[in-house]
């Protein structure tokens, strides 16, 4: 039992212990961190919560959160909504017809990069693109913005998920007779589905929450804005942006902005709770 | 009317024996077919396309600073829209300080992380501690700029009065990016430490590796290239963050080669001076914000690079 207590072997179990408890030591930082963030945004967003913050307009006195609220749900579902017909579309072709041709190559490099590109950059894009032209900020440039975040997701998970499908059930079909749009809409899509709108759901939890974007798009507006998607329309993390700079001198604005923040925060974590169990549904 | 007889009496000999209403139906499902392959490409162009408008919109929309300034515009290290001077180094060291410093961080951290999560957590706690690193990267980029401002910063000048004067800076804004990346590196180092294969991890350790060891000498060694593919995206995506940044960077149009003082970043910058901006000094900022994106695509192409070799591997 010599080579046990040998001074080689001590070495080596001492380098590994320490390594092991840098490890520990890292995720407890990395998740404290963590911890103080959510703790701080229950502690100060529970503050000012009421029925009001959901009910009232943004006012510089006395105000809520309605319409702002009710501004990103329509930018975000509409964006969703044309976002899913784009992005499921692109990524059918890229997983059943593109397969590894040049072309397709491309156009998987290109969304893997729009995918984490700058979202501060498309809004620079959508602004010049259209409020330029346009001559106005609205709903409408907000929407495309979104949108143009939320389409490389939707392809991404939908190429993925389209590949998961053994190709034996596309030979079966086939086999069968059926034809090649009937094998895709019926076989291939009924088998990838929940995966697909988990992708959905996740790219729908992270254009909620983004501010940059809507900065040179949507702007924001203090009134109710009822789908006139012209004018400029309010939303959630505009709103947060603005009471927690321009409008920082009104404590009360503050606080409501905390409020705001923990509503989004809670919202982009259920639906991202939510798209786990839709394809946890599918296992 | 005459074409389609024809083209009817060809199918006929393709099908022997097939009616005419069969024949109508296969034709017509071949029609659909081409249809849905079609359309599904045209969308799928529409996103190579997306990336051309991206870099020629802003090209447009700049030039006016772009022909003017040229490499001034680059090198000039004094950004005053009032004086119609418009340089963007300050704003470019910003971003690439703060970039830095963020991964510097980031990264032991997250390999730390990754390495717990897939070697030495208990069984129990791998699932609920890997959901929770997901779900911590989808919080909103502004919950982090808020937290920041709030607590972060107060805290920073609280501790060392010396070196954060204002509480904000280069320095707050980099820690406060390294908390946001944190997450999103540890969750793709871990999925890329998976597809180390468990026969070769077996192996090491049945020779007497310590964990350590078979770590360094077996795990890292393997996914060498998909780990730095995850923290090059992880850089990629610091280098573009406007909102957890514009709060806490302090804003300060000066250049000062600092790491902890006040300073800027091409996103803050834009971020606070393009709603008041037109003329000149939004031609200005379209040109930084082209900077911005030539600056993260290149840097995402690497890590693009990087993590297929990996997937290349896995598959």
């Amino acid at each position: 039992m010599r080579h046990y207590t040998s001074a080689l072997y001590r070495r080596r179990r001492f380098v590994n212990r320490c390594a092991m408890v840098l490890c520990l030591l890292a995720a407890f930082f990395g998740l404290a961190w963590l911890v103080l963030i959510l703790g701080t945004l229950m502690v100060k967003g529970v503050s000012a919560l009421s029925l009001d913050v959901f009910f009232e307009r943004t006012r510089m006195r006395d105000g809520g959160l309605g319409n702002a609220i009710l501004g990103s749900l329509i930018l975000t579902s509409a964006a969703t909504a044309i976002g899913t017909l784009v992005g499921v579309a692109a990524g059918t072709w890229l997983a059943e017809y593109g397969g590894k041709s040049r072309l397709a190559r491309a156009v998987r490099f290109i969304n893997d990069v729009l995918l984490s590109a700058p979202s501060i950059i498309i809004g620079l894009f959508v602004y010049a693109v259209l409020v330029l032209p346009m001559g106005h900020f609205s709903g409408w440039a907000g929407i495309a913005a979104l949108t143009v975040i939320i389409v490389p997701v939707v392809i991404r998970s939908t190429e993925d998920m389209l590949n998961l499908v053994p190709t034996e059930l596309r030979e079966a079909a086939s086999a069968l007779g059926a034809h090649r749009w009937w094998v895709v809409s019926r076989v291939c899509y009924s088998g990838a589905r929940a995966g697909i709108v988990t992708g959905i759901l996740l790219g729908g939890a992270r254009i909620s929450g983004e501010t940059a974007p809507l900065l040179f798009t949507s702007l924001n507006s203090n009134q109710w804005n009822f789908f006139d998607m012209q004018g400029e329309m309010p939303n959630l993390p505009m709103t947060l942006y603005q009471n927690m700079t321009i409008n920082s001198f009104i404590p009360d604005l503050v606080n409501l902005a905390w409020t705001g923040a923990m509503i989004l925060t809670l919202g982009i974590l259920i639906l991202n709770i939510v798209a786990r169990f839709v394809s946890r549904q599918s296992h | 009317m005459h074409v389609s007889t024809k083209r009817l009496a060809s199918s006929r000999f393709a099908f022997p024996g097939a009616s005419d209403k069969e024949i109508r139906i296969l034709k017509r499902n071949a029609l659909i077919d081409r249809a849905f392959e079609r359309s599904t490409q045209a969308f799928a162009l529409a996103v190579l396309l997306l990336l051309g408008a991206i870099l020629v919109s802003l090209c447009v929309s700049s030039w006016d600073t772009l022909s003017a300034h040229a490499v001034d515009f680059l090198t000039g290290d004094r950004w005053a829209a009032n004086m119609e001077m418009f340089g963007a180094l300050p704003a470019i060291y910003g971003t690439l300080v703060t970039s830095l410093i963020a991964v510097a961080i980031a990264v032991p951290v997250s390999f730390g992380i990754a390495i717990f999560l897939t070697e030495k957590c208990p069984e129990i706690l791998r699932r609920p501690l890997g959901i929770t690193v997901e779900l911590l990267a989808g919080i909103p980029s502004i919950i982090y700029g808020m937290w920041g401002v709030e607590m972060l910063a107060p805290f920073l000048n609280h501790i060392f009065p010396d070196l954060f004067p204002a509480g904000s800076g280069l320095a707050t804004a980099g820690l406060v990016l390294a908390i946001m990346i944190i997450p999103f590196i540890t969750a793709i180092s871990r999925d890329v430490m998976l597809t180390v294969p468990p026969i070769t991890r077996e192996s090491a350790y049945g020779l007497g590796c310590t964990t350590w060891e078979v770590v360094r000498g077996v795990i890292f060694p393997t996914v060498r290239h998909g780990m730095m593919g995850g923290v090059v995206l992880g850089l990629g995506r610091a280098l573009g963050e406007t909102m957890a940044v514009t709060f806490v960077i302090g804003n300060n149009l000066f250049f000062h080669p600092t790491i902890t003082g006040q300073g800027t970043s091409i996103a803050a910058l834009i971020a606070n001076q393009f709603p008041e901006a037109d003329g000149a000094q939004r031609s200005a900022l379209l040109a930084l914000g082209l900077v911005l994106f030539l600056i993260t695509f290149a840097v995402l192409a690497t890590a693009r690079y990087m993590l297929n070799r990996i997937e290349r591997r896995a598959a």
